[in-house]
């Protein structure tokens, strides 16, 4: 068996705001094929990691690698230009635009030459392309000429998803993916995520625990900034230091 | 520059500041609490200077005369101006976009320009300060100093001083202040908001309507003397920060002093000082100094 | 991105064809008055640009206009004709870089301190202008030979200056158009609504905001050079932020975010001001235009919270008597 290849690597990722260290010296590994989920209570630091991997803002020390690149430098677009895509906690979409426009905007971003003034921009062809396949993959082929701010809020939540895929990322930052998802909802997104880490390395930001063990291949937990334990789910859920300080036992 | 002419500098860059600080004060208010870019605020400034003008007068015949009364009664007017205007023109703009109010506030300048010429005409004129202030005193062995500009700067800073009692200490204050850094906090909190607006728009108001009258007497009073104050203005709210008073007292006073020795050390670049101040403090921190909410 | 409905281009080109005929029958003050306000409507395109397509209110574009002016009038040799090929690039161009020094420093503020970082930077052109002798100060200077392109192109008489001001303000009507609906204005709109996502998206929203900024200013450049050539004169003034704020309220007036409001909006302002400066009509209250057109102004944001342009959908809102769509 070879070693899955690593994508995303975050190491020693440090964030200070004033005195308060939200993510105090953290590392964590992204590999192709695999969900790594990243839990922890509100506050922990996991939107700030998702935010230093992510690019939106710089880390007070550590680096962050991108498909063996240094990237700790570039700005969150370069990033993302470079196969790195992440969704929101908070549902963020463009409401008045339509399913389709919605994932074009984002495929278009790949588009070579945006200054050319006189192209219609819904006539562009790859990137018309690239956005229904990411329709397709995120299972909202069927909606693609509904506004975006009236879809349901699954719908919503997935179309989060797909404008990710748009721009045909290798690596997938997910916060909260499942917040606020009915039951039903929450099977349709696990199933989307099962598919799609295939060909994505994933890290899932999220409180759903049962979501969360049902899919993570590996389980980091944060505590007020640091990282107290990562490993499988098993032996996540028989660790001891993770009980007391997550679970709440003792 | 001998100790006595920067000591006269000094003092009037401080009546200067202070002075900006009244009429920003009311404009930052609005600005952090309103979310309204009240162009006509110098306006209001304008109006105040054209009541010392207008009222001494008046009641100088009705009440028997006297500094305190007129801008006592000046006051009074302002409120009742702000709280009308308020009414009237901005109570149904809230829900609207930002950009809306703006081009209401600039109908609002011409409309009170030509009023203020229909009524007052367009001449220029001088307002006598009460006599018991006419006075100079000496600073140095030839200098002098004008009382009155002392005393302006003196109720200005007892006025700044009453409002840090209000908001620190009032139930009226602590809306205020709650309102400028979290609006829907207050409207869950049961707090009557448009009567907020209201109080607030009349405070700004008489604010600037006061500074215009105490100005009256050093600035004289001509048309289009509003428009100069508002654009300073703004620069003190925006280097202050939006919506902090603590920030427009230190920004006034350091345009108070940029723009007074600017003028004496610097006369050809003068004009174009304080912008290269508020750029630079704002490439510096990009929400003024001291950012609110 | 929204669609062009065909009501929509059918009202644009009626006014362009009427612009157009209006150049055969038109009387010399007419003419003039009909070329000030197409200038204006080309500042005032440039402003929507920015301010409709990527939500930054500039309070500064006077500025543009003003050095695009300056600029015509200052690289005029004293001694003849400049050459309008040469004299139009460079005086647009002048108004384009100083877009890009002010949009390099002034983006990464946000909101109403754009707003006055913008009238800052405005600030210092105006007293540059004005305290130093390059401008001519208080008086202004006056622009002797208006450029010309050998005989076929003169810009001294008013009809000439009329058509040109026309073929310049349909040809930028139609680039913004075009524009508006490419892929860099579909990232332009997107930025306006929700710039974080564009930027997880992999745009990098700050060149395109500059790119924005320094082709709207590059085109109130143009304005302010058609503006000087039309009355062979500049002041300081030209960069007074009473010129800024009357071109924001042509645009909120119009219709912020519809290319046709800023047209329609300087038509609304110039043509306003004249009414209410007409003795004919108010005798002696004409001196007092102001208050009309404040009057005016402030009826106009009492009843029509989407700008002129939305006026047929007020009056059929009206008629149907539905309650307000507040969007």
């Amino acid at each position: 068996m070879t070693t899955p290849e690593i994508l995303l690597r975050g190491s020693g990722l440090t964030r200070r705001w004033g005195g308060v260290l939200a993510v105090d010296n953290v590392s964590i590994s992204l590999r192709r094929g695999a969900v790594h989920a990243v839990i922890g209570t509100n506050g922990a630091g996991k939107s700030t990691l998702i935010n230093l991997l992510s690019g939106e803002i710089e880390p007070s020390a550590g680096r962050v690698e991108l498909n063996g690149v240094d990237v700790t430098r570039w700005r969150q677009p370069r990033r993302a230009r470079a196969g790195l895509g992440r969704s929101y906690q908070r549902t963020t979409l463009f409401p008045g635009l339509t399913v389709l426009e919605n994932c074009r905007l984002a495929a278009q971003a790949l588009q070579p030459r945006p200054w050319l003034w006189w192209q219609d921009a819904r006539r562009c062809e790859e990137s018309l392309q690239a956005a229904r396949y990411a329709l397709l993959r995120s299972g909202l082929d069927g909606q693609d000429q509904q506004i975006a701010g009236e879809l349901s809020h699954g719908q919503q939540r997935q179309l989060e998803i797909a404008l990710c895929l748009a721009t045909r990322p290798d690596v997938l930052l997910l916060d909260e993916p499942l917040a606020g998802m009915g039951a039903e909802e929450t099977r349709r997104m696990l199933d989307l995520l099962n598919e799609l880490k295939a060909d994505h390395a994933i890290l899932l930001v999220e409180h759903d625990m049962d979501a969360v063990f049902r899919i993570a291949d590996e389980i980091t937990v944060m505590v007020n900034g640091t990282v107290i334990a990562s490993d499988t789910p098993q032996a996540i859920r028989s660790h001891a230091a993770v009980r007391e300080a997550y679970l709440g036992e003792d | 520059m001998t100790t006595a002419t920067f000591l006269i500098q000094y003092l009037n860059a401080l009546q200067y500041g202070l002075l900006l600080f009244l009429v920003a004060s009311g404009l930052t208010l609005i600005f952090g609490i309103m979310g309204v870019i009240n162009l006509a605020h110098g306006s209001f400034y304008m109006t105040g200077a054209y009541m010392a003008y207008a009222l001494a007068p008046w009641v100088e015949g009705h009440l028997g005369g006297g500094f305190f009364v007129t801008l006592a009664v000046g006051v009074i007017l302002a409120v009742a101006l702000g709280y009308v205007l308020e009414w009237a023109f901005f109570s149904y703009l809230h829900e609207r976009e930002h950009l809306q109010q703006v081009l209401m506030t600039y109908g609002l300048i011409l409309v009170f320009e030509e009023l203020r010429s229909l009524i007052v005409g367009d001449d220029v004129h001088g307002v006598k300060a009460p006599e018991w202030l006419a006075g100079s005193i000496p600073l140095g062995d030839v200098m002098t100093y004008p009382v009155y500009r002392l005393f302006m700067s003196g109720v200005c800073i007892v006025l700044a001083l009453a409002m840090y009692w209000l908001f620190r200490h009032t139930r009226l204050g602590m809306r205020i202040r709650a309102g400028s850094t979290n609006r829907e906090m207050v409207q869950n909190l049961g707090i009557d908001v448009s009567r907020l607006y209201r109080v607030v728009f009349a405070g700004g108001v008489a604010l600037a309507v006061f500074a215009g009258m105490l100005a009256a007497p050093v600035s004289s009073v001509y048309p289009g003397m509003g428009n100069q104050v508002l654009i300073v203005c703004f620069v003190v709210v925006v280097i202050g920060g939006i919506g902090s008073i603590r920030g427009a007292l230190l920004a006034s006073l350091l345009i108070g002093v940029v723009d007074t020795f600017g003028k004496v050390l610097l006369p050809q670049a003068a004009g174009v000082l304080v912008y290269v101040l508020m750029a630079l403090i704002l490439l510096w921190k990009p929400g003024g100094l001291f950012k609110a909410g | 991105m929204r669609a062009t409905s065909v009501p929509q281009t059918v009202f644009t080109v009626v006014v362009f064809v009427a612009l157009a005929g209006y150049a055969f029958v038109g009387g010399s003050f007419g003419l003039d008055l009909i070329t000030k306000i197409m200038i204006y409507a080309i500042f005032a395109l440039s402003l929507e640009l920015i301010a409709g397509g990527v939500g930054l209110v500039s309070f500064g574009h006077a500025a543009y206009f003003g050095i695009g002016a300056y600029a015509a009038v200052l690289l005029t040799p004293k001694d003849g004709a400049a050459s309008l090929v040469l004299l139009l690039p460079a005086a647009v161009c002048a108004a384009a870089l100083y877009a890009l020094a002010v949009g390099a420093l002034s983006l990464r503020t946000r909101g109403v301190y754009f707003i006055m970082v913008t009238l800052a930077f405005a600030q210092m052109a105006y007293y540059v202008a004005h305290d130093t002798p390059l401008g001519g100060g208080t008086d202004g200077i006056y622009l002797t030979q208006k450029p010309a392109i050998g005989e076929a192109l003169n810009l001294n008489q008013p009809v000439m200056i009329y058509g040109f001001t026309l073929v310049v303000l349909a040809a930028v009507f139609l680039f913004l158009a075009l524009l508006n609906r490419s892929r860099f204005g579909h990232a332009l709109a997107g930025i306006r609504v929700n710039e974080q996502r564009m930027r997880a998206m992999s745009y990098s929203t700050f060149g395109y905001k500059l790119a924005a900024f320094t082709l709207s200013g590059a085109i109130a450049g143009f304005a302010g050079f058609l503006f000087a050539v039309k009355d062979g004169f500049v002041n300081p003034e030209l960069m007074s932020w009473h010129l800024s704020g009357a071109v924001l309220v042509m645009v909120i007036l119009g219709g912020l975010g519809h290319l046709r409001g800023a047209l329609i909006g300087a038509f609304a302002f110039v043509l306003l001001q004249e009414f209410f400066k007409s003795e004919a009509i108010f005798g002696a209250l004409a001196k007092h235009w102001h208050l009309g057109l404040g009057l005016a102004i402030i009826v106009s944001v009492t009843l029509l919270p989407n700008g002129l342009v939305g006026l047929p959908a007020e009056i059929k809102r009206h008629l149907a008597g539905t309650p307000r769509d507040n969007t």
